[in-house]
Formats: C-alpha cells, structure tokens, sequence
C-alpha cells in the first residue's frame, strides 16, 4: 500500500469558519478518492489564524519559529496541496498571502494544488481564476483545472450537476489523480546543492 | 580563541528619550568603542561598511586606520567588506595599506551586501551578487598572492602586467573571511580556499547554522586543508547584562522593542531562546556562549553586537566592562577546556608568517633529503 502525504492551508479567520469547512469538504473527498484507488494519505491541516504572529514575526525577522517551520515543512514536502482562503476586498486574504510569501519560491515546484474559495457573494468567484490560480503558477506549482468557490448560498444549494459537492468531487478527483503520481514526499532535497556549473573561483578563475 | 566586537555602525534613535546622535557623535562613538575594546581585553574591533542611511560606515579602512593609530594590541577587522560593489583592486590597495600602518593587526571579512540599491548605484546588479563575490574575490587572491598579474573577468575591465601596491606586510596577505547568513556557495568558496567562515547567526535559530557550517568544514576538508574540525569559523553574538538578570531585561525591553532588525516583531522572550540574543546576568551570558562549541564545534572567533538599536554610549562601554572583565575572562577559560590541540587558534598575522615559515621549511627539508635519493638511484 502507498502513502502520500496532503497538506491542507484554511486562512479563514472566524471559529468556526466556513473556509475550515470547505476545506475539511475537499480533504475529506480527496481522501476518499485516493483510498478507492489503495493509496493511504497522511493530512496535516494548517489554520493560518493559529500561526498568523508567526507569519508576521518571519516578514519581520527572516526566520520561521519552530512552529511556522513545522508548518512550512509539512507544506514544501507534500504531495498535493489544499489551499483555502477567503476572499477580502477581490482577492486572497493578507494572511493567506503572507503564509505564502514566507514560502521558499522554489519550494512548491511540481506540487499538484487544488485552489479553493469563500466569500459572501458568487460575484467574487473569479478572484480563484485571477488571484489564486497565477499565484501558484508563478510558484511552479500544478494546479488542477477545477477551482471551488462557495459562496454563502452554496451551503444551502442542491445537489444538481452544478452544486457545490458536483464541484468539490470534481476537483478532489482531480488532485487525487496528480497526488497518486506525486514522489514529491519521498524525494531527499540536498539544502546545500550548488547552481549546476558553480564554481568556487568563477567562470574566469582557471586563468 | 579570539573575542571581539562587530557593529554595523547604524545611527539609531534611543527610544526611551527621542535622542538621536549626530553623524559626527556616532562616528566619534566607534572610535570610543573600539578602544574601550581594547583596554577591557578583547582581541578584534569589526567594522561593517555601508552605502545608505541610517549607517555611517562608507569607508572602514579610514576608520581602521585612525583607530589602529590609537590602540596597540586590537586586531582590525570588516562586517563585512562588500566584495560585490567594490573594486576588489582597491580592497587589495586599500587593505595591504592598513595591514603595513598597523603592522599586521588587520584582517577582512568580505561579504555581499543585501540592500538592493546599493547594487546600481556602484554599477551593479544584485542578481549577479554571488557571481561577483566569487569573481571578485578570486581577482583580490590572485593580486595578493601574484606579484604581477593578468586577468579578465565578466565584471571589470581586464588587467595586463598590474601589481597591486603596497604588496601585503611580509608577503602575507590579511586573513580572509567570507560572510554568509545562508548561502552554501559562499560557505563552498570559503572552503575551497581554505579560508575563514563567518555565520552571521545573530538573527537566526542556530539549527540552520549548525548545517551551514558542519557544511563548511566537510568541504574544508575535501579540499585538502586540514581536517573538518580544523576550519577556521566565526560566530556572533549579542547580550546585555546587569548584575540582576531582571534588571538587564527591563532595561533592554525598550531597545529591543523598537529595534530596527527585529522591533516590532517576535517577543524578546522568543528572540532570546530562537536566537544567540542573551539577556540577563553575567553568568547566564557565560552559560549560553560556553554551549555555543557543543552545536558548532570548538571555533576561533566570537564577535559580539553591542552599540545597536539606539543603546546610548554610556551604556555601551558599561557592557563592554562586563563583557571584558567578567564575561570573556571565563569564556576563554570554558574554550580552552578539552579544545584538541590540532584545533588551531584564531589566525593572526604571526601566526600566518609562521605557517608560511613552516612550509618553506618543509620544503627544503623535503629537497635536501630528496637530492641523495635520487643520486642513489641513478647508481
């Protein structure tokens, strides 16, 4: 039996959070693709809210906490990711971009991400094609055709083919199918690798 | 085992009364500083070099010099040499000149700088930051240790037939160390010529540190220059102490909170157990840096941030008298402990003439014994 890892990032700010709730959705219904399939998965979920002084504390000085660490740790080295935020003002939460501007840009190559929303209105549904999706782009992540939005009356819409549980199976299915294929977790990354051709005296140096 | 001070030379507002010093009043208060260094017993005054305010330090060999002038024993040094804006011909003109005015007691630790207009404004792109530290730096060797050269780089105009004058005091060039906070191509160029490292950990969790330079000595060793507890690696540091740990953090609280680096941000409770930040008593100083050889392996140089964060003088020279008479006296006491003894002591001009001596030696010593050899097996 194969184990992958997912990690799971919900910057919603309340408690309880209708963010944490589409994000519990779509693990929930990833994991039970990946199980159908004999993949075990291992979830690590982050809310941003418990670690936003440490977030703010690494813009400031540089350097995670342990405990921001840990965090960062469990997202880099996953096989899929969950991202989650609301939606403020026509994008992403400031949290939830400051979570991943304390991510090495290099960190999140190859890794299949599912791209999620909330927000109080269907109106800002776009922000997930616009915002999130070329924020991830950007970061050499993969991320997988579906976005899910939820607005507040999603939570009480049907079951129709363009309900929000259509939705969060389609795009489950659709992390689950890259997340399998992920080597991602059991791969070992040397901190120290060299530039490929670095050479400690320079281009020039063998003159 | 040698002690120090390293400042960055900020002009800082003291938060606790508005007061700001002048340009003129900071200036005078490195010199101040780096005399006290002298008289309370510690070995090295670093000196870091800036383009920008809030920093005065633009030109440290000047300084150096004026302080040099002025002390007798304090061995001079950079934090850092901006090896990446400068013209590595004028930091071999500029420091072989300090190196002969202060008979040998300089040495520089070069590193790239990280405020970004710095860059273009000497004409520079911060992206090729480590491909001028790396250029540049094998330019200033190779001007130190060849009497005439030529050369051609990406980055400066070629040289024919140039001798950087004066040569280095005795034909020893100062001791290099290269700077990094987390760069493994600097910690693989410190290595490769076997100079000295120096990780700037004073804002970072020493775990990280630990691997950056368990990094070094492993490819100090692989390039020949001993073995990997034998690399030559500096640390810093910071504290501030009263005779009562309570009352060293009130005092501080202020300074910290508004600090430039790290104000405003994580508690000084978390900074002080995340960072090498120590804050308290004397002996909880002496605590924390005799532990410092148990992550890093026994080192040869400590440099200690102490005139930062708007700290007035006064202060300042009250923590260099505990740092000098209480603090380090013990610490070098702890060091010595059970340190082997093919661990070598922080380098000094002397100790480099001597190292070179040896060699020269070994080498005649090695041709003499190798003539009879060689008759003997013609016959």
């Amino acid at each position: 039996m194969t184990t992958r890892k997912l990690a799971v990032v919900s910057a919603g700010l309340s408690q309880p959070s209708s963010t944490r709730l589409l994000a519990d959705r779509l693990t929930q219904a990833t994991v039970d693709r990946l199980k159908e399939n004999g993949t075990e998965v291992e979830v690590t979920v982050i809310e941003l809210r418990d670690l936003a002084q440490d977030v703010t504390n690494n813009l400031l000085t540089g350097f995670a906490s342990p405990k921001l660490q840990a965090a960062l740790d469990a997202v880099t080295e996953s096989d899929g990711l969950i991202a989650v935020t609301p939606i403020f003002t026509t994008s992403y939460s400031g949290l939830f971009k400051s979570f991943v501007d304390v991510i090495d840009p290099d960190s999140l190559t190859d890794l299949p991400v599912l791209i999620a929303a909330t927000g109080g209105t269907e109106r800002h549904s776009l922000a997930l094609d616009y915002a999130m999706r070329p924020l991830f782009g950007y970061l050499h992540a993969v991320v997988v055709p579906t976005g899910v939005y939820a607005a507040s009356s999603d939570w009480g819409s049907g079951s129709d083919s363009s309900s929000l549980s259509n939705r969060i199976g389609r795009a489950a299915g659709e992390l689950a199918t890259l997340v399998r294929e992920s080597d991602r977790s059991s791969t070992v990354r040397d901190p120290f690798a060299l530039p490929k051709g670095f050479s400690p005296v320079g281009g020039f140096g063998a003159q | 085992m040698q002690f120090g001070l390293f400042t960055v030379s900020d002009v800082t507002t003291d938060p606790t009364n508005d007061i700001t010093p002048t340009e003129h009043e900071r200036i005078k208060a490195l010199v101040t500083i780096a005399k006290k260094a002298e008289e309370v017993g510690l070995d090295v005054f670093a000196l870091g070099e800036h383009h920008n305010e809030p920093f005065v330090s633009s030109s440290p060999t000047t300084t150096l010099a004026y302080i040099a002038a002025q002390t007798e024993k304090l061995l001079l040094s950079t934090a850092t040499t901006l090896i990446t804006t400068n013209d590595p011909v004028k930091i071999a003109e500029d420091f072989a000149m300090l190196q002969h005015l202060s008979d040998g007691r300089v040495d520089v630790m070069m590193g790239r700088g990280n405020t970004g207009p710095v860059y273009p404004w000497f004409g520079k792109d911060i992206r090729d930051g480590i491909p001028l530290a790396i250029e540049n730096y094998a330019l200033l060797h190779k001007l130190w240790s060849e009497h005439t050269v030529d050369w051609q780089g990406k980055f400066r105009t070629p040289l024919q037939g140039f001798t950087s004058t004066p040569r280095p005091l005795d034909d020893v060039p100062p001791f290099v160390w290269h700077g990094s906070i987390r760069s493994p191509e600097i910690a693989e160029q410190a290595a490769y010529y076997g100079d000295g490292f120096f990780a700037n950990n004073i804002f970072w969790p020493k775990e990280h540190y630990m691997k950056l330079i368990g990094y070094y000595r492993q490819r100090f060793e692989h390039y020949g220059h001993g073995t990997a507890d034998q690399a030559i690696v500096g640390l810093g540091g910071q504290a501030f102490m009263r005779t009562k740990s309570q009352d060293a953090v009130n005092e501080f609280r202020p300074y910290f909170d508004n600090a430039p680096v790290y104000g405003h941000g994580p508690s000084l409770e978390d900074f002080t157990e995340q960072t090498p930040l120590t804050v308290g008593s004397p002996q909880q100083v002496i605590d924390r840096y005799a532990s410092m050889r148990e992550y890093f392996g026994d080192y040869q140089r400590q440099l200690f941030l102490m005139d930062h964060a708007g700290l007035p003088l006064k202060t300042v020279l009250e923590q260099l008298d505990i740092l000098g008479e209480e603090v380090v006296p013990v610490l070098r006491k702890e060091f010595a402990k059970d340190r082997p003894a093919h661990v070598p002591d922080g380098p000094t001009h002397a100790s480099l003439v001597a190292a070179r001596d040896a060699v020269a030696e070994q080498f005649a010593v090695a041709e003499q014994s190798a003539v009879p050899e060689l008759v003997d097996g013609r016959n």
